[in-house]
């Protein structure tokens, strides 16, 4: 890539930072030139986002349908998979996965609760009365 | 100890690697250089495993690796820590910051509050240098902004204690004891570094590291579109793009700051064969960003057709060729 190709598209770096690409300058040697952010990954990054969005919605679905707890709501919501949230809190990756059920969820003591809201930063009220 | 100097780069891990090793009197060190002796190139696609919900490739050596190498090819002494209590890292860590230490800190970004949100996922093999605290704030020069910044103890031991996969557990290094460091020793850490990245872009057996791997990804796409649809197709396309020119990789999957190292190293060997292996790797580069323009038109609901993921597939197998090419001719030379 030459120096003078380096695109300067908006992105959300904007306000942040700039990037370092590593360019050709005119003399044909490499040297570093600072980048907005390009178009092409700005798009792969946006879908991304609307992936999220849209699994976060799929979730509110299936916790409306009683077939999820809010749990997958919230997972969903911080990005979460089994590694994570099972850091978090503490708690076994085939707990996790049962108390994604209502009827797990409901059998859940305070502070296991207080385990999950700590991990998603909610106050223990918001995860048990949360309404899809 | 002299005043501290934030130095932006591409690359986290080649930044903190850079400065530290600036800081303790290696005023030669850049960060091509530093990325070639720690034989950071590299392409990995692990099958059956998901990241983000997307395909799980990697452009680059595993975390940690470049700045092991790189200091112990110039017989630099290296602490290093792990802890289990956040508590006794952040005393540990304010400890090195009184004698006037800076460190290199592993964190996770998901909780990063100098990021924009939209880079916030749970990625945990970032780095950066503390250099200093003023009053309940530690200085914190991150490589890929471009000025420094700083984090409460609070924001800084929940980074250094993020969970998930490859979690830092309040990972800290820095260099201790440098030697004089001599010009033989730099020749060797370049020859060895090259040596290493030839290895592990053609010798890796099972077909989906370094050259291979490539490949291996190619055919994975060309049946994206029948298996998962065109909409899941082209967020797998989208991650691959991210992972390849995000911030972080210098662009073209971190070609260019590979061809960058040649062109620095063709000057320190004299050696005018690894000035024209750089020229094959600027030209891997080139096409890594052709092959983005290219999936960016799928995810971007522009081509939609088999013969459109075909045409990454096929720029893919021609990248795979050229980064063949350019680490035969490297591990050909004789030095």
């Amino acid at each position: 890539m030459k120096k003078s190709e380096v695109p300067q598209d908006k992105s959300a770096l904007e306000n942040f930072t700039r990037e370092v690409c590593y360019v050709k300058n005119e003399d044909g040697h490499y040297d570093t030139e600072l980048s907005t952010g390009w178009e092409a990954k700005k798009v792969a990054l946006d879908e991304a986002w609307k992936e999220i969005e849209r699994r976060t919605l799929d979730a509110r679905e299936q916790i409306k349908k009683g077939l999820a707890s809010p749990i997958l709501y919230f997972m969903e919501e911080k990005l979460m998979d089994f590694t994570v949230l099972s850091g978090y809190t503490g708690i076994w990756k085939f707990r996790i996965k049962r108390h994604l059920k209502p009827n797990g969820f409901k059998k859940l003591s305070d502070s296991t609760l207080k385990r999950y809201a700590d991990a998603f930063e909610i106050s223990v009220d918001e995860l048990k009365n949360f309404k899809a | 100890m002299s005043e501290f100097i934030h130095h932006q780069t591409a690359h986290c891990e080649n930044g903190v690697t850079m400065s530290l090793l600036q800081h303790h009197g290696v005023d030669f060190m850049t960060e091509p250089l530093a990325f070639g002796m720690g034989s950071g190139l590299f392409y990995i696609h692990i099958p059956f495993m998901k990241v983000n919900n997307g395909p799980a490739i990697s452009f680059r050596t595993m975390p940690g690796a470049i700045f092991k190498r790189t200091c112990k090819a110039l017989d630099v002494k290296v602490e290093r820590k792990k802890f289990k209590d956040p508590k006794e890292a952040t005393r540990f860590l304010d400890e090195k910051i009184a004698q006037g230490i800076q460190v290199g800190c592993q964190v996770g970004v998901f909780h990063l509050p100098y990021f924009p949100k939209e880079y916030r996922f749970h990625f945990n093999a970032h780095n950066l240098i503390v250099f200093g605290k003023e009053g309940d704030r530690y200085l914190v020069s991150d490589p890929v902004m471009e000025v420094t910044t700083s984090l409460s103890t609070e924001e800084l031991e929940r980074v250094r204690f993020a969970k998930g996969a490859l979690a830092p557990k309040g990972h800290i290094y820095y260099p201790v004891e440098i030697g004089n460091i001599t010009q033989e020793q730099i020749r060797r850490g370049i020859e060895k570094g090259i040596k290493r990245n030839c290895r592990d872009m053609l010798k890796i057996p099972g077909g989906i590291a370094g050259v291979k791997g490539i490949v291996h990804t190619s055919k994975k796409i060309r049946t994206w579109r029948e298996k998962l649809g065109p909409r899941q197709a082209g967020l797998h396309l989208g991650q691959i793009v991210r992972m390849q020119e995000e911030i972080g990789t210098g662009g073209g999957g971190f070609r260019f700051l590979y061809a960058a190292f040649l062109e620095e190293a063709a000057v320190i060997m004299q050696n005018e064969q690894l000035a024209k292996v750089s020229e094959t790797m600027t030209k891997a580069g080139d096409l890594w960003r052709d092959s983005a323009l290219q999936m960016s038109g799928i995810y971007k609901g522009r081509l939609t057709e088999q013969k459109d993921f075909d045409a990454c597939a096929d720029l893919l197998v021609e990248i795979s060729a050229v980064e063949k090419q350019a680490f035969q001719e490297l591990s050909r030379i004789k030095f």
